[in-house]
């Protein structure tokens, strides 16, 4: 037992630990808190997105082919400083319009660019899994009478909710890795804490333990997520044989970019 | 007008802005070989014989893939600059050896880099039939030969789509680096807007010069992809 604290001891500074773990945890609740909130809107806000780019009207199609290019092609960052920076600036606006005390925390700021931001990205992989159920069985449940409602209950969402699963996965681990980025506007998340303990202390080893509480986070994830997989997926038992590299953007199966599935993302 | 002075004006930020967006460009340009290359020889490492050269590279990739850019980047950032410094007191007491940020920076971005494409490197190794090694043994080439005169051809057309997605992720991460000491793009917009009090106008400036690029890198992506299939149609 001393031996075995001895070592633990060694590996990990628990004076360190002692004195600012909790900073560390409150960290993570705050990281937490900002993932949960901007994917869950975001999801919401993305089946919008999706079915309008997806849409006959070209003027409603366009523009979320504009709202997409636009927030995938620029760096989270450069929207966040422009949503955190970009509030203060049209301050008087913003009081008079009753906005201020939103922008004015860099929290809320920080849930409205991750939000916008993984809206763009869920509505692309929620195309890529509509559009990837095949017209034949649209036309086979239109020719067996199904009503619209039913046919998208029935046939399409099924389908395309198993296409989307991973990737969807995939994004929520991809929020959780930009959230650090919202310790640069001064929000106390996960990695603001671990600056503030590194600027205090000098002690290296602080971003080690950081890195270690996200990578359980995401490794969780990665778990869980695959068991949701294989849960929703039993009656494909071929299809999850399928090797990971075959799924793997460039593998054979080029599918998933045709279909605009992103396979890895950051941002 | 006001704006219009204010970029492009005798004082203007524009040139300020227009050096960051060389820089931001260089940086991911000069991040390309290193963290492409790193992640092949990553992926060709996975499947060697030797348990702890696998299990060595699956951490590298779980742990670069499982934490967040930025805190990857202070890693190897900090990391780099402390091992140097320690180097160099290790030769004389007062030697300060300092890595210079451009050159840290790409260090940097290249460890993330590798841990991403090395993914799409699997991918592609695997997607190439065993039999073109066998036949490329069987005519004689040796090692050498049989990987860059026969495989790695095919890996590039496969790997094409896949790289293409690090390479805008690459493009994205160049801005993470404003955070430490490189005078790029997003950092460009960022000191004009301290000085003049207007970051919207600059930093809607910035993410419309990273927009440029990676539409432009979506046209050249298409092109090179384009290429590569010729004679696969």
């Amino acid at each position: 037992m001393e031996t075995a604290r001895g070592l633990f001891g060694f590996i990990f500074d628990m004076d360190l630990l002692s004195t600012y773990g909790w900073r560390l945890l409150d960290g993570l609740r705050i990281t937490l808190i900002v993932v949960g909130v901007s994917c869950g809107i975001g999801f919401v806000l993305a089946y919008p997105i999706c079915r309008a780019r997806m849409s006959r009207n070209i003027v409603l199609s366009n523009a979320s082919l504009a709202y997409a290019t636009l927030f995938r092609g620029t760096p989270l960052l450069c929207q966040l400083y422009l949503v955190y920076y970009g509030g203060g600036e049209i301050r008087p606006l913003l009081t008079s319009l009753g906005l201020w005390v939103f922008f004015r925390e860099a929290f809320f700021c920080c849930i409205l660019a991750f939000t916008l931001n993984t809206a763009a990205y869920q509505a692309e992989i929620m195309r890529g899994a509509l559009q990837s159920v095949s017209k034949g069985q649209l036309e086979a449940a239109a020719a067996l009478g199904l009503s619209k409602y039913r046919v998208a209950r029935h046939v399409v969402w099924p389908q395309a909710f198993l296409v989307a699963l991973r990737p969807l996965g995939n994004e929520l681990v991809g929020i959780i890795k930009a959230s650090a980025l919202a310790a640069i506007v001064t929000l106390p998340d996960l990695m603001g804490q671990t600056r503030f303990i590194f600027a205090r202390t000098f002690d290296f080893s602080v971003y080690l333990y950081a890195a270690l509480i996200y990578l359980a986070l995401t490794e969780t994830i990665r778990r869980v997520w695959n068991a949701i997989e294989r849960a929703f997926s039993r009656h494909l038992l071929i299809a999850v044989r399928v090797p990971e590299a075959a799924r793997a953007p460039g593998g054979r199966v080029q599918g998933a970019k045709a279909s605009g599935v992103v396979v890895t993302q950051s941002r | 007008m006001h704006s219009f002075n204010l970029l492009f004006g005798p004082n203007g930020w524009a040139g300020l802005l227009l050096q960051g967006a060389v820089v931001t460009l260089l940086l991911a340009l000069a991040t390309v070989p290193v963290g492409f290359g790193a992640g092949l020889a990553l992926a060709v490492m996975k499947s060697s014989r030797s348990r702890a050269v696998r299990a060595f590279c699956d951490t590298y990739t779980t742990f670069f893939r499982g934490i967040p850019d930025l805190l990857a980047l202070f890693i190897v950032y900090f990391g780099l600059q402390a091992l140097l410094d320690r180097l160099g007191r290790l030769i004389s007491p007062d030697l300060h050896l300092e890595l210079n940020a451009f050159l840290a920076g790409v260090i940097a971005l290249g460890a993330v880099t590798a841990a991403y494409s090395s993914e799409v490197w699997i991918g592609a190794l695997q997607a190439v039939p065993p039999g073109q090694k066998e036949a490329a043994l069987s005519l004689g080439l040796d090692r050498r030969r049989v990987f860059f005169l026969v495989l790695l051809p095919q890996l590039v057309r496969i790997a094409l789509p896949g790289l293409g997605n690090v390479w805008t992720i690459l493009l994205k991460d160049t801005s993470l680096i404003s955070t430490l000491a490189v005078m790029d793009l997003l950092r460009a917009a960022a000191e004009a807007s301290r000085n003049t009090t207007e970051p919207i106008l600059f930093y809607s400036a910035a993410a419309s010069v990273y927009l440029v690029f990676s539409i432009v890198s979506g046209l050249v992506q298409a092109r090179l992809e384009r290429r590569a299939n010729r004679g696969y149609a």
